[in-house]
């Protein structure tokens, strides 16, 4: 594995305009993305996780501009795609494609499977219709479908099978870097596997990289290299998946992590129960996010917002427990404030 | 465990769908009980028959085109497919209580909390004053672990998380003291955080109140962390039931096996998730042999051609395999018991 990383994202933000009133008067911002930096290399895997409401799904889109930054940078192959006029980021996205979570409603059920897996490569006019009809009979097959699966319609198909489809559209422009969202939240177990297997098989196969935004910890640490937590806008935690799971410095992380049911009944964890819920985005507490449920609070949390910084070697954390300045650094700081 | 009296027992229940493409035997002959004060788990994945069960047990399937053709449903010896809808509605909410997995869907949302909480206690409890029903709701969220609970009264539904809608439904699903409590999938729609504190809620109400819960639920991670028995659920019928140890450590049906090791597990990593090949089979699309043959890496000759009945491999365990029937294992020299 090369440890390039083909994109880079710096102080990305989107802050969404609260508006009232018959003139639409801006009152507030939700700010759903706020702050985030990351980076993912070259054939590896970077996890996502984070529950409702994280801005996990909003940092996916933004990635690929299907919602404009606020601001930020995002740096794809020595490019920063914030700066393309949409002409040229149309061109850029066939090299950055994604999967949706609901394999239904993104595929369009009027139209054949060879319709659907032939348009991508018709935009960015790839091929001749014989050369791309071959194509897609190619790809049917990658993915585990057959040959003859290209005349029918979206709604012949099984869950997990039209979750194969929405890979191999994805697959057809030959891209980087795929990002995925949910890909997996909506199947049944036994074919969560299967579709697991087949993304982990066609990474090797075709050297993709992988943004896996998800919500299920067990998923995630299954097929990430490294994973990042995200708690309402904010990164709050990203580390080697390993490392994470064994040893998560962020109390968020710690306590999401306990949350899990593990399917075992034998399985003695000491669960961090979490109080109260998610607070509204558009209002989010002062400090670090996280202090209104935070098992570990002091009194500086309320105040300052924490930054990400690397706490071990590639292991970040966003927490004034691990916080770089020294006891008195923050005394000073609280006296201050 | 001691002995418990059986309060629920369901006896060779059938539910047909009848649409236009044929009849659907969703739920498909199936037996079992549920005791007083236990947490029965019932898990599978979709178009299982898992969902069908709990409503046949409401009386609550859509009809038509859903019928019950056949069988008991025995609460305290009396059956509930006998009664009228008037003695039916008595025993709901009484008797057996259900909760759902959007509590949204389940709340009017034109009304207070307060409002839907005093209706349902004034409904129970005829002859009560209205000031004793806002006491008795007020009580109910408290117990269910709301803070502010006397000011919740005054909220409508939107005004809460999802979380909080959810603690409100199991308030209003306790009005009357249950017996049993029906819980379908409650903590799929909530982020995890959330959903343990839901769970832990169930735990407690169960220990506290004895009340049994039937809890529905596709998530085998639920299941290990809150229930004590458990039947695993595959096309319509039953194919395993043992207590949750056993199931985990011991499971005996190939299906439960490979879904037990599907799970990508959060404490390690796996090279290879193990997958069961095939999909899940639409519900009544396989008519011979047993319904997990195709998708069975054990399957031999007789499991395309007869279904497999429920056999006891020991006295808390059942699978529903021919590799289990004692009297027909010459019927499998090619293949051994094997346990993975």
């Amino acid at each position: 594995m090369t440890t390039k990383p083909l994109l880079k994202v710096e102080n990305l933000k989107k802050y969404f305009p609260v508006k009232k009133g018959l003139l639409g008067k801006t009152v507030g911002y939700v700010k759903a993305v706020d702050d985030v930096s990351f980076y993912v290399n070259e054939g590896e895997t970077l996890g996502i996780v984070g529950e409702s409401g994280c801005g996990k799904s909003t940092t996916g889109r933004m990635l690929m501009r299907l919602l404009e930054p606020t601001e930020g940078k995002v740096e794809f192959d020595g490019k920063d795609l914030t700066s393309l006029t949409s002409e040229e980021m149309r061109k850029t996205r066939r090299d950055i494609q994604m999967v949706f979570q609901d394999p239904y409603a993104s595929l369009n059920p009027r139209h054949t499977i060879e319709k659907i897996l032939e348009e991508p490569l018709v935009v960015h006019g790839i091929d001749n219709s014989k050369e791309r009809k071959k194509k897609v009979r190619e790809f049917l097959e990658i993915v585990g479908l057959s040959a003859y699966h290209a005349k029918r319609y979206p709604h012949q198909f099984s869950g997990g099978q039209r979750q194969r489809i929405g890979i191999a559209r994805a697959l057809m422009t030959n891209p980087k870097l795929i990002i995925a969202d949910e890909p997996v939240s909506a199947l049944d177990v036994s074919i969560q596997s299967q579709v697991l297997n087949l993304m982990q098989d066609l990474q090797k196969d075709f050297n993709l990289t992988y943004i896996f935004i998800a919500h299920d910890l067990g998923v995630v640490r299954h097929i990430s290299d490294r994973v990042g937590v995200m708690y309402l806008g904010k990164m709050v935690e990203i580390a080697e998946s390993e490392q994470l799971y064994a040893q998560p410095l962020h109390p968020y992380t710690k306590a999401l992590l306990s949350a899990v049911p593990v399917p075992d009944p034998n399985h003695q964890k000491e669960q961090i129960l979490l109080e109260g819920d998610i607070p509204n985005p558009a209002n989010p507490p002062s400090g670090c996010t996280f202090h209104t449920r935070c098992p570990a609070k002091m009194d500086i949390c309320m105040k300052a917002i924490p930054k990400l910084f690397e706490q071990y070697s590639g292991h970040s954390v966003a927490c004034h427990l691990y916080s770089e300045l020294s006891g008195n650094d923050i005394k000073q700081m609280e006296g201050s404030l | 465990m001691g002995e418990r009296k059986t309060v629920l027992q369901v006896k060779d229940l059938q539910t047909t769908f009848f649409t236009d493409s044929g009849e659907i035997p969703a739920v498909d002959h199936i037996d079992f009980h549920v005791k007083e004060g236990e947490i029965l788990g019932i898990v599978g994945e979709s178009g299982c028959g898992k969902s069908v069960t709990s409503l046949s047990i409401m009386g609550l399937v859509p009809k038509p085109p859903g019928k019950i053709v056949g069988g008991e449903i025995l609460f305290e010896d009396k059956d509930l497919l006998k009664m009228t809808e008037r003695q039916m509605r008595r025993i709901r909410g009484n008797d057996i209580a259900m909760i759902f997995q959007e509590p949204m869907t389940s709340l009017n949302p034109l009304f207070t909390i307060g409002n839907q909480m005093t209706e349902a206690i004034l409904i129970h409890e005829k002859g009560w004053s209205k000031k004793k029903a806002v006491n008795r709701a007020v009580e109910l969220l408290e117990l269910v672990g709301l803070p502010r609970a006397a000011e919740m009264m005054r909220d409508y539904p939107h005004q809460l998380s999802g979380g909080m809608r959810q603690r409100v439904m199991i308030a209003m699903a306790l009005v009357c003291d249950p017996k049993v409590l029906i819980a379908d999938e409650p903590t799929t729609a909530l982020d995890v955080t959330i959903q343990a504190q839901i769970l832990k809620l169930m735990r407690d109400l169960n220990t506290r109140l004895d009340t049994a819960v039937l809890l529905i639920t596709h998530d085998l991670g639920v299941v290990a962390e809150t229930c004590e028995r458990v039947i695993v659920m595959y096309a319509g019928q039953i194919i395993e039931e043992a207590p949750v140890k056993k199931i985990f450590e011991d499971p005996q049906h190939p299906y439960t096996k490979g879904l037990i090791q599907s799970i990508p597990d959060m404490r390690y990593k796996k090279e290879r998730l193990y997958s069961i090949p095939g999909n899940v089979p639409k519900p009544g699309s396989i008519k011979q042999g047993c319904r997990f043959a195709a998708r069975c890496e054990f399957a031999f000759d007789r499991c395309q051609k007869e279904n497999p009945a429920l056999y006891e491999t020991s006295d808390v365990h059942d699978t529903r395999c021919f590799l289990y029937d004692k009297e027909g294992v010459e019927m499998n020299d090619n293949k051994t018991l094997v346990k993975s």
